[in-house]
């Protein structure tokens, strides 16, 4: 009897807890068997002996290819930066710092449309070698090229290297490298025997998570890549929305899930492990200053590469923006361009008057609507999951693991599952309007969560025992005592789930209504047709997107919160 | 005024505390002394509200606050790490309460002013209070326990973060706070000699039980068993048998004592006791009773008296003495017989 009252008086704060569970139940889980389940019908119907075998094998093949030349390429570029990161002082090493933040958030569709302004054939370096050399056609091919996807993937991946192995590298104590040379090791020994060993699982969680992040790339593949190649992800979203085949998308996806599943459970397991590390250091004590010509000139060249991998993608999509190239004097090249803001105009008319065209600037308000709402239910169900895991109940061991999972998830898998489980009769997607914010809000949540729950563990308890013994209600000691103290950090988080929810491309294709277009599927639509005018404009949309990702950044860095580094 | 009855409360399947019942009076200060781990945070986290015990209840004139929420108890708590509000000033943290009263601005500032200037901070008043001293913030505790008037005040450890030097200077001025505030406290430590200085009244507890409630002077002149004697720093202590009743006389390994003082409760002749012999015990008067060879180990001077420690027997003893006696010298002593106490010997 005693325990049964006990049991009741805490059934708001089960039901209250429960929330984030049964969130991550219905539009997590759910989809997600949907997905198994459809792949498990497709094997053993007709189905899949009606398709040849390299439907699936050549798109996971690939897949696998380019994740790994991605992954490497991305270690090889990122290696001595981490290191100079991690080990020096230097002038600009905050610049460098915040820029490396960039790529960071910034919407995948920017960085393609970016990649497409320095390298494409409407590009700055085609634009220009052509005005040099008088060439009627660009000369750089290199977009629909696999050396466009490499690319855009170290672009992105580097700075989550950078981070996560220079972040661990400077916390190394520079003593126990001088104890072991003491004691007779040489460099490379040392190297060997002391700092590899520690930043093993730094190197090893970053190397996991940029793989993750390479395989389950799906923007940059689909617009830079072209049509001749096909990963997991593009696959799936040209059987699921082209071909109208979702038992091969099912299977598609079913495999892709089995690889990204394992791949986060063993990223959270070495993030774990990583955990027992030694006693931090303050990376300033640790690093040192630059002296002599060697370490100058290696630092001028790594930072150089830095600033043009980082700024230049970004610098050419802003002019590009203002570019208007004018294709019916047919003049090639720059000759006859001049600087306008036409395309940002033409954001505000609606040219086509059919039913699918609505004026671009409405993308722009359905993306902010869009992250409002993804705001709203992120930070509400991120804050109660925070709090059950901060409880340290069983309730919140259970809920830990599965809360990373999204993160590991592709958003083209979520989106089909989307599709398999709200799209039957009597629903239809189009009918539930918040699915696009829903979506959004499980890519988003993971992040919230990892940015609160460190700092709500940190309140202590007895702040709230002393405010409810001065006679603060519970509901006055949650706005008097915890939202305040909580209170960057739920800027930060909301600042972090808006900028998702701008630059979600992979489940908003398949979600979106047609007539319902964000920011990143009207770019996408703008750069899939032909036309200067339309390239323009993707342009400028690109712009405006990154300039409201970057004044994110900007202010997350401002609110300097811990822990954002590490996901 | 406060009266709690038998409670009981387990913490992770062990039980923490076994049936414990006390009362406070009006504008009474109690001590609950007992080692970390004896139960007594968790007691007063039961009477404040925020934790609930397995079983018994806690009553304020007569009124079962068991279904009555934390907030609703108007009872001060004082932590021991104070849990200052970190995101608000000094003000800010003692107007804390009053305005969870709802009080108007003019009448909270007023006695936010007032309990300031009680503990000396109102010079401090606009600070963060990450900028305070240790010192200063326990003094910022005390006001905002203070400032809404409690019914009830109770202290968890409040000196245990300060150095030994700023605490005695505090332990009198809180002592005198709280005796002129006439607000019945409860003040839980683990220090005897604080325990001495502030309460009205002790409440020694020990695995989950109270073991003696009496003021400082009775239980220091009569602990109630072993374990009080030795936690109060009584630590001359030597198993016996009672040899004789009438004259009182008691066998131990190092000789055999006469005592002048009372028997303990239900004691027979032949049953086990403990004798205390009480610090100012020794006389170096060639006294006839109880007279033993010792052999002086050491003696330190404490500045009006000598403290002595020396072997009868093959067991040691400390003694305050009003001469020195030269270390390594084997005399005659005696000890007084109605300077010793038997106490019940444990099960």
């Amino acid at each position: 009897m005693k325990q049964a009252l006990k049991y009741i008086r805490t059934i708001p704060a089960i039901l209250l807890w429960s929330l984030p569970f049964a969130f991550m139940l219905i539009f997590y889980f759910q989809p997600l068997l949907a997905n198994f389940r459809v792949a498990w019908q497709a094997t053993t119907s007709e189905v899949l002996a009606s398709i040849p075998y390299k439907v699936i094998t050549q798109p996971l093949f690939f897949t696998i290819w380019q994740a790994s030349l991605s992954t490497l390429l991305t270690i090889i570029v990122g290696i001595s930066p981490a290191y100079l990161m991690a080990k020096y002082r230097f002038f600009g090493k905050s610049f460098i710092r915040l820029l490396t933040t960039i790529p960071f958030i910034m919407p995948t569709v920017v960085v393609a449309a970016g990649f497409n302004a320095l390298l494409g054939p409407k590009g700055w370096f085609n634009l220009l070698l052509q005005t040099i050399f008088s060439l009627d056609n660009p000369p750089i091919q290199i977009l629909n090229s696999l050396g466009a996807i490499l690319f855009a993937h170290v672009f992105y991946n580097s700075t989550v290297f950078i981070r996560v192995v220079g972040g661990a590298w400077s916390q190394l104590d520079p003593k126990i490298g001088f104890a072991a040379r003491t004691l007779g090791a040489s460099p490379v020994r040392v190297w060997q025997k002391i700092t590899f060993p520690l930043l093993k699982p730094a190197l090893l969680s970053a190397i996991l998570l940029i793989f993750l992040f390479n395989f389950t790339s799906f923007a940059v593949i689909l617009l830079l890549g072209g049509p001749k190649f096909s990963t997991m992800e593009v696959e799936i979203y040209i059987q699921a929305l082209h071909m109208l085949n979702l038992p091969v998308a099912g299977l598609l996806s079913g495999i892709q899930l089995l690889f990204t599943l394992v791949l986060t459970i063993l990223y959270s397991r070495i993030i774990k492990t990583k955990s027992v590390a030694l006693t931090p250091r303050d990376p300033e004590e640790v690093a040192k200053s630059i002296t002599g010509w060697k370490q100058r000139s290696f630092l001028i060249g790594t930072m150089s590469y830095l600033v043009v991998l980082f700024a230049a993608p970004l610098f050419s999509l802003v002019l590009r923006s203002f570019l208007l190239t004018d294709t019916n004097r047919n003049v090639e090249g720059l000759a006859g361009n001049r600087f306008s803001l036409v395309y940002y105009q033409e954001l505000f008319l609606n040219r086509r008057e059919s039913l699918f065209y609505v004026p671009p600037i409405d993308a722009i308000l359905n993306s902010l609507y869009f992250g409002l709402i993804t705001v709203g239910i992120a930070l509400f169900l991120g804050f109660l999951a925070a709090s059950v895991i901060s409880s340290r109940s069983s309730w919140g061991k259970l809920l830990d693991p599965i809360l990373i999972l999204p993160l590991g998830t592709s958003a083209v898998t979520l989106g089909l599952g989307f599709i398999l489980v709200f799209n039957s009769p009597p629903l239809d997607v189009r009918s539930i309007p918040l699915l696009v914010p829903i979506a959004h809000s499980l890519v988003a949540m993971p992040f919230v969560v990892r940015i609160l729950q460190p700092i709500i563990a940190s309140i202590p308890r007895e702040l709230k025992y002393s405010a409810m013994v001065l006679g603060a209600s519970p509901w006055r000691t949650f706005w008097q005592v915890e939202f305040p103290i909580l209170f960057r950090a739920i800027i930060s988080a909301a600042l972090f789930s808006f900028t998702i929810s701008l630059g979600e491309f992979g489940a908003t294709t398949f979600l979106a209504r047609s007539e319902q277009p964000t920011i990143p599927i009207a770019i996408y639509r703008y750069l899939s047709q032909p036309g200067g005018l339309n390239y323009g404009q993707a342009m400028a949309m690109s712009t405006i997107l990154m300039i409201i990702c970057a004044l994110s950044i900007f202010l997350i860095e401002r609110l300097k919160l811990p822990n954002i580094k590490e996901f | 005024m406060l009266s709690v009855k038998s409670l009981y409360k387990e913490y992770e399947n062990q039980p923490l505390l076994e049936g414990v019942s006390f009362d406070i009076q009006k504008g009474e200060t109690i001590c609950l002394l007992g080692r970390s781990g004896s139960g007594k945070s968790t007691l007063l986290r039961i009477i404040a509200g925020i934790e609930a015990p397995e079983s018994g209840d806690v009553y304020w004139n007569n009124q079962n606050l068991k279904d009555i929420p934390v907030h609703k108890r108007q009872f001060g708590f004082m932590f021991q790490d104070y849990a200052l509000f970190p995101h608000k000033n000094v003000f800010e943290n003692v107007a804390f309460g009053l305005k969870m009263q709802n009080l108007p601005f003019d009448l909270i500032e007023e006695k936010v002013n007032l309990v300031l200037d009680k503990v000396k901070m109102q010079k401090f008043r606009h600070r963060q209070v990450a900028d305070l001293s240790g010192g200063e913030k326990q003094r910022v505790a005390l006001a905002r326990a203070l400032a809404p008037e409690p019914r009830l005040l109770m202290l968890d450890e409040p000196l245990g973060a300060l150095d030994r030097n700023l605490r005695e200077q505090l332990m009198d001025e809180l002592r005198l706070l709280l005796h002129e505030s006439n607000i019945p406290a409860i003040y839980v430590t683990h220090d005897q000699e604080e325990a001495f200085t502030i309460g009205d009244r002790l409440v020694l507890l020990n695995e989950g039980r109270i073991i003696q409630n009496a003021t400082p002077e009775d239980v220091y002149q009569n602990p109630k068993n072993a374990w009080v004697a030795k936690f109060i720093g009584l630590s001359n202590l030597l198993e016996g048998v009672i040899q004789s009743i009438q004259p009182l006389r008691v066998i131990t390994k190092s000789g055999d004592f006469s005592i002048q003082t009372g028997l303990p409760k239900n004691v027979k002749l032949g049953d086990p006791v403990i004798l205390l012999l009480r610090p100012d015990a020794l006389t170096l008067n060639d006294e006839k009773m109880n007279q033993f060879q010792a052999h002086i180990l050491d003696d330190v001077f404490l500045g009006n008296q000598w403290r002595v420690k020396l072997r009868m027997g093959d067991m040691e003893f400390s003694f305050l003495v009003d001469e020195p006696i030269s270390i390594g010298s084997i005399i005659k002593i005696s000890i007084d017989p109605k300077r010793i106490n038997l106490l019940q010997a444990e099960k």
